[in-house]
């Protein structure tokens, strides 16, 4: 029992000169045990919507609930992955990924062979002691995430979590993803840029509209995916397929109409702007 | 100005690094001394010139001998050393109270905002309070035990501490604070795991600062209530118009003011040293 639950969700900001609504009356749910993308322009309130789930934020008005709990403030039972990382600097691999049990009250002794266990997991071996900024990008956000998995959360929220790596490096932390993911099945918020990382490895995909952010379609995907095991292929022969360009395609296409919308919106609440 | 660093930093890496042996570091240390020579000279012409009675001006050379002979011989009741161990004991409790109490109360003021609106107001006045004015107090309430000269130090270098931790507190990253929340952090972790090594840089650049008017503080408070200690060896030697053991003070407290201040310029560049290069 871990569904996300967004009803009648709204946030509005304080800003100079009046309020800013990010988000208009949202309504999604995320089933226990399904990833959903959430794709859309810059602005749209998809990170606001995650950060809601998080309890980083409230909602203005309605209600966000997360395993049939109204959501009050952040928690380990919802663990969340940054963009940015946000590893602590002055601890090392270890110490970060052992930190959520810290938390817990787990002593060192105890932590220490779940921490093991994870950097074995997400092949960091050799860098336990090392410190984040010896790291690459993408062996910090497998600090990232073993950080996160070891408190065995039950819904992961991931905020563009491979918007900061090479080409590459994304292609491999989406397949990471889809292993660590189908070991144990999740609830899964992710927010991207990317509508090929949305379609590889979302069950649904949410495409919103901007300013205010609005939920504009959502597009399935688990059924295909399942019936051709995109999950046991790799990624590049997944990209090639006809049923992955037509669901690419379409995505794209509904963005452009969001973006556009986006742009009305903007040229009508910024006047002066030329 | 920061354009043109950066500028030239890009333009000429390798050399930076790898230049002659005297290179623009040796060359500014060299300067420095330089520097100190002139000034040095300065003051034996001036002294040597007879232009100014020996008592308004003692010489460097008269200077230097007060300073080996009261090493020596007990000057005021106790020897340089004596005097010195003296200030210093009284300066280590002082500061030692102040930063152990200072930076728990900073971090708090960065973390708590109740905690912040109580007490910022005493600190955005009492700051403008010298360490000497506390002296007749510190003389009423404690004598001439050690109770007083520990104030003294301490109302130097506490808000020094308390107001650098405060600001290295709030310019704590809010990505990592509220990534430690997502994983459980409370209070007490976030205090001690994000906030502290956080504000640590500033934290150290305050406890140097503190360092600095504790020690200038103390040596005012000895001139009007210890009965030892390298401020109340000036006051002597004013006293007896000793004026090249005044200045022999002077220069202890100068030199020595400067060791405790490389002292802690090396306990700041050695915390930390694994994960600051990065950070």
């Amino acid at each position: 029992m871990s569904g996300i639950a967004f009803t009648d969700v709204t946030r509005a900001f304080e800003r100079k000169g009046g309020a800013f609504q990010a988000l208009e009356p949202v309504t999604l749910h995320v089933p226990d045990g399904e990833f959903v993308a959430i794709v859309g322009p810059s602005g749209c309130g998809k990170t606001t919507l995650l950060r809601l789930a998080a309890g980083l934020d409230h909602p203005t008005t309605g209600s966000v609930m997360v395993g049939g709990r109204a959501v009050t403030g952040p928690g380990p039972d919802r663990a969340v992955v940054f963009q940015q990382f946000a590893l602590l600097p002055w601890k090392t691999v270890r110490q970060n990924i052992g930190f959520g049990l810290k938390c817990r009250g787990m002593s060192d002794a105890e932590a220490r062979p779940l921490v093991e266990r994870y950097l074995a997991t997400m092949r960091l071996e050799g860098h336990g002691d090392s410190y984040p900024h010896q790291l690459s990008g993408g062996m910090q956000q497998r600090v990232a995430i073993a950080r996160s998995f070891i408190l065995e959360p039950e819904v992961l929220l991931m905020d563009e979590p491979f918007g900061a790596l090479d080409a590459q490096t994304r292609i491999e932390m989406q397949e990471e993803l889809i292993r660590l993911t189908a070991g144990q099945r999740r609830t899964v918020l992710f927010i991207t840029h990317s509508v090929e990382e949305a379609t590889y490895l979302a069950d649904r995909v949410v495409v919103m509209a901007g300013r205010p952010g609005s939920v504009r379609e959502i597009v399935d995907v688990a059924s295909l995916r399942k019936a051709e095991r995109w999950a046991e292929r790799p990624v590049e022969e997944v990209m090639e397929l006809d049923s992955f360009i037509r669901i690419r395609t379409r995505l794209w296409r509904l963005l452009r109409s969001a973006g556009a919308h986006r742009d009305d919106a903007a040229t009508h609440t910024l006047p002066i702007a030329s | 100005m920061t354009m043109d660093m950066l500028a030239k930093s890009d333009l000429r890496p390798v050399r930076r690094r790898r230049g002659p042996a005297v290179g623009p570091g040796a060359r500014l240390t060299l300067l420095s001394a330089a520097s100190i020579a002139f000034a040095l000279g300065l003051w034996f012409a001036l002294a040597a010139s007879g232009l100014l009675p020996k008592m308004l001006l003692p010489s460097p050379w008269d200077v230097a001998q007060a300073l080996v002979k009261n090493i020596g011989v007990p000057f005021a009741g106790a020897t340089l050393q004596q005097h010195l161990l003296a200030s210093l004991g009284r300066f280590s409790a002082g500061f030692a109270l102040a930063v152990a109490v200072g930076v728990p109360v900073g971090l708090m003021m960065g973390w708590f905002a109740p905690f912040r609106h109580a007490f910022a107001p005493f600190f955005e006045t009492f700051r403008f309070i010298a360490p000497l004015a506390w002296v007749p107090f510190a003389a009423l309430w404690f004598g001439t035990g050690i109770g007083g000269p520990i104030l003294i130090v301490f109302s130097g270098a506490f808000a020094a501490c308390v107001i650098n931790t405060y600001r290295g507190a709030r310019m704590t990253d809010e990505r990592l604070i509220e990534a430690c929340r997502t994983l459980g952090a409370g209070n007490w972790r976030l205090i001690v795991d994000v906030l502290l090594p956080s504000a640590l840089p500033s934290i150290m650049a305050g406890i140097r600062v503190a360092a600095a008017l504790g020690w200038q503080s103390l040596i005012g408070a000895e001139l009007i209530v210890a009965s030892s200690g390298v401020g109340y060896l000036i006051v002597q030697g004013q006293g007896s118009v000793e004026t090249p053991i005044v200045m022999a003070g002077m220069a202890t407290i100068g030199f020595v003011g400067l060791l405790i201040d490389l002292g802690l310029r090396q306990i700041d560049a050695r915390i930390g040293r694994g994960w600051r290069a990065g950070a």
